[in-house]
């Protein structure tokens, strides 16, 4: 029995006629699909909407199945607004700091008839939709929504996460206030109200 | 009836205007000049001893005629009594009673609460403003008969205020969680702090 040398371990052959190992994409389908899959959820629960969003991600409905399970209660990380619950005008400032101290790519979804439209609360402490503070993306119906409203609402935000196109800039304009305006809050008041936030200091910058 | 009303009627007489018994609880009107004498002598008094102040609020009728009622919940833990008291402010009078605060601690919120949503203003209370709503709030009292449901300001309105509002501009630094790393924060915030800069107003 002859002796042959052992094939080197770190040294990796690829047959330039074979396909293994390759594969040909568009990039925007890429990107798109990870970004679809991974989408970190910041919850934003204020009443019984948040409820049926704990059964969402608890183990019966398992949120974990569309890459959710990692609930982001930090807005610097997240990548889902999930507004579950009435908003009154006291929380509106609150609401709109958490929207701008998330990072870009970002999106919301308004839970329940409360977050939407202001429901049955049309009286002077409640906001009449959040989507008069903060651009919303999927509108989930329900008063609450069961579990299976809500993870069909997320199922629609990711086909629309994976319509988007990289060239398309517009997704992420920003659309800050007048300065001139009442609605106007400066970086600095921002960064603020955020610290100390986590264990890091560079983490609460609002800097781009 | 509560056995407290024959020795309040004993005490201060005509100063109580009458009581009732509803539902198995007893309500005491009392002039409202007298108020802080009579919770005092229910707190302090050996046969009282009404020690816990569980509510303060006010009922405003819908029938204008009728006076509005500021409503004191007292509770004697060692006699196990209940006893309600009220003061009635006729239409048009102005909305002041005496505060209680210096009795009981406790209605230092209580107190607030009423003042925000009816407007009554509590003499003596020592730090009395707002505290469901945000200070800045600009359109009345909500619970009032005269307050319609949705607000007096359009909906713009009210969300331009509201987001205008700085939700931490009138917080002291004992109030703000924030004092504990007060060394920690920025020179920049630090100044604003020491200062009292109100910002977002």
């Amino acid at each position: 029995m002859g002796l042959t040398s052992r094939p080197q371990p770190d040294v990796i052959t690829v047959d330039p006629s074979s396909q293994d190992g390759w594969v040909t994409t568009r990039l925007d389908f890429l990107v798109n699909w990870s970004r679809a899959n991974s989408l970190w959820p910041m919850p934003f629960g204020t009443a019984c909407c948040a409820i049926e969003f704990m059964a969402t991600a608890a183990s019966r409905f398992d949120l974990a199945r569309f890459g959710m399970e990692r609930m982001s209660f930090s807005p610097r990380q997240a990548d889902v607004l999930i507004c579950a619950g009435r908003v009154p005008f006291k929380l509106a400032p609150v609401i709109r700091r958490i929207w701008q101290q998330m990072s870009q790519p970002k999106w919301a979804i308004s839970m329940g008839a409360c977050a939407s439209t202001g429901g049955m609360f049309d009286t002077y402490a409640v906001v009449q939709g959040i989507d008069t503070i903060i651009p919303v993306d999927v509108y989930v119906p329900g008063c609450p929504p069961r579990p299976e409203g809500l993870i069909y609402g997320i199922m629609m935000l990711q086909q629309k996460v994976m319509r988007e196109r990289m060239k398309d800039e517009s997704l992420r304009v920003e659309m800050e206030p007048d300065p001139r305006s009442n609605l106007y809050i400066p970086p600095s008041v921002i960064d603020e109200l955020s610290e100390p936030f986590g264990n890091s200091v560079n983490q609460t910058r609002s800097s781009v | 009836m509560n056995p407290s009303v024959v020795r309040l009627r004993e005490r201060f007489g005509a100063a109580i205007v009458r009581a009732e018994v509803g539902w198995g609880e007893t309500n005491v009107v009392v002039s409202g000049s007298v108020l802080l004498d009579v919770v005092r002598y229910l707190h302090d008094d050996p046969a009282e001893r009404y020690d816990y102040l569980s509510d303060v609020t006010a009922v405003e009728y819908r029938d204008a005629g009728l006076p509005l009622e500021v409503v004191w919940h007292l509770r004697s833990l060692p006699y196990r009594r209940f006893l309600r008291l009220k003061v009635l402010i006729e239409p048009g009078a102005p909305l002041r009673v005496a505060s209680v605060w210096s009795v009981y601690k406790g209605a230092d919120w209580l107190e607030r609460e009423a003042f925000d949503m009816f407007g009554i203003v509590f003499e003596g209370h020592p730090d009395l403003r707002r505290i469901l709503l945000w200070e800045q709030y600009k359109e009345g009292f909500p619970l009032r008969k005269d307050f319609p449901l949705r607000g007096r300001f359009s909906r713009s309105e009210q969300l331009v205020q509201a987001l205008a509002a700085n939700p931490e501009a009138r917080y002291s630094m004992e109030e703000l969680s924030i004092a504990d790393a007060f060394e920690d924060l920025p020179v920049d915030m630090r100044g604003r702090l020491v200062r009292g800069e109100k910002t977002g107003e």
